[in-house]
């Protein structure tokens, strides 16, 4: 993979420091970023494109890393230094945008375990995409939203993986149980983003990482750089933990619906097997990490209930947001007198 | 069903509240096989259906959350693949 296109001053400075050899030149990235980042008042840095492409690169030097650029830049105090006045914001704004949410969620029956399975049936925002791709959406449309998807899936699960060390008894061995799944049980072929690349093939995009950066949208960026802030960062693992959970507890039914939508239009079995695998493999990993991880967590007071809810509600809101984004692009490129896509729960 | 044991269970089951049972080898991973038709779960945890409206009988596949649990408003839980 290769740098993307800057999307923006900050990227476009941050991209002009990467392309250069790391030899420890002090720079002024940080100082810079942060008058400009004052400057994104008027919008949030959850759908400022700019500032997540920017985020998203720089935590993509802790993933995949950039051909065009040396490995020496992931720990590089100016990289650092410009991540943290990048999170700031970021972190803020999540925890802004799930206060009520999470309000409501620390006033539900039961242990955290139950909490997250009420939220996960009661929170209602964002429009039902996956019941439109069963339903209604066109092939160029399912292309659209895998494309988006490609952004996340292509390195699915590996931010959690981050996160092993950071845990301790029950939790982390449960874990890594749900890792092990997720990466095929150690077989070659079947790790969940290996199944996600065929999907791609099988629907004629292009399965190279990161192939889609170009058109991803900012709630697509938000979505892969809030998992990323949580696993990278020891403090949030609570949130980790909770943002996994919330997403596990919403796959399940989603994903059979997505199976039968690319059936529909005709997209056939191999590029809906990643879908039908996740069927009957969140219906597993949702106990696994509400109950066994997040609920022993809470238990062994090594979290609180609430950092654990904030990640899942955090999860919620940005894929109704991930959802808005691609649905309202679709309606805008529609004639308009085309019905739009009828809101419902989120999936 | 015989008296428990002080031996360590080769095998755990973990009764989900309005969910699945969990079926967990502790001593290493294996296949959990249903005679009655073969089919095969290879995973480190399996789930199986305990509602009784899966349509992957006889795995869970999350349809026990479609059924109307606490004080969610109802919604048709046909059980099968209703969309």
């Amino acid at each position: 993979m290769h740098l993307p296109a800057a999307r923006g001053p900050l990227s476009a400075r941050l991209i002009h420091l990467l392309r250069r050899d790391q030899d420890g030149e002090s720079g002024r990235l940080a100082h810079e970023a942060e008058s400009e980042v004052a400057e994104e008042e008027h919008s949030s840095p959850l759908t400022d494109i700019d500032h997540q492409l920017s985020l998203w690169i720089i935590y993509e030097l802790s993933f995949h890393g950039f051909d065009d650029v040396d490995d020496q830049w992931e720990w590089a105090p100016e990289v650092a230094g410009l991540r943290a006045v990048l999170e700031a914001p970021f972190e803020a704004a999540l925890r802004e945008s799930a206060a009520d949410w999470l309000a409501r969620a620390r006033a539900y029956d039961g242990d955290v375990a139950e909490q997250i399975f009420t939220l996960t049936e009661e929170f209602d925002e964002g429009p039902d995409l996956s019941r439109f791709i069963r339903r209604e959406a066109t092939p160029e449309q399912v292309r659209d939203f895998l494309r988006q998807r490609s952004i996340y899936h292509l390195k699915e699960s590996d931010p959690h993986t981050f996160v092993i060390p950071r845990l301790t008894g029950p939790a982390k061995a449960h874990l890594v149980e749900l890792q092990y799944d997720e990466y095929g049980g150690g077989r070659v072929g079947h790790l969940h983003h290996e199944l996600f690349a065929a999907t791609m093939r099988a629907c004629g995009l292009d399965d190279t990482y990161g192939a889609y950066v170009d058109k991803a949208d900012a709630a697509t960026l938000a979505s892969s750089n809030a998992m990323s802030l949580f696993c990278l960062h020891r403090r949030l693992r609570g949130a980790a933990m909770g943002h996994l959970a919330a997403f596990e507890a919403t796959s399940s039914i989603p994903c059979r619906r997505i199976a039968a939508g690319l059936r529909r239009v005709g997209f056939g079995d191999e590029a809906a097997r990643y879908y039908d695998e996740h069927v009957e493999a969140d219906a597993v990993h949702e106990q696994l990490a509400a109950r066994e991880i997040c609920g022993t967590l809470v238990e062994s007071g090594d979290v609180d209930a609430s950092e654990i809810l904030f990640g899942a509600v955090t999860c919620l809101a940005l894929d109704a947001r991930q959802s808005e984004a691609l649905t309202g692009g679709w309606e805008q490129a529609a004639e308009p007198d085309s019905e739009a896509v009828p809101a419902g729960a989120a999936s | 069903m015989s008296a428990p044991t002080d031996r360590e269970p080769a095998v755990e089951v973990v009764l989900c509240p309005d969910g699945p049972a969990l079926v967990r080898s502790k001593v290493s991973p294996v296949d959990v096989v249903i005679p009655t038709d073969g089919s095969a779960s290879t995973r480190p945890v399996s789930a199986l259906c305990r509602c009784g409206r899966t349509g992957r009988d006889p795995w869970c596949d999350g349809t026990h959350k479609l059924a109307g649990r606490r004080r969610r408003p109802a919604e048709p839980a046909t059980g099968k693949d209703e969309t």
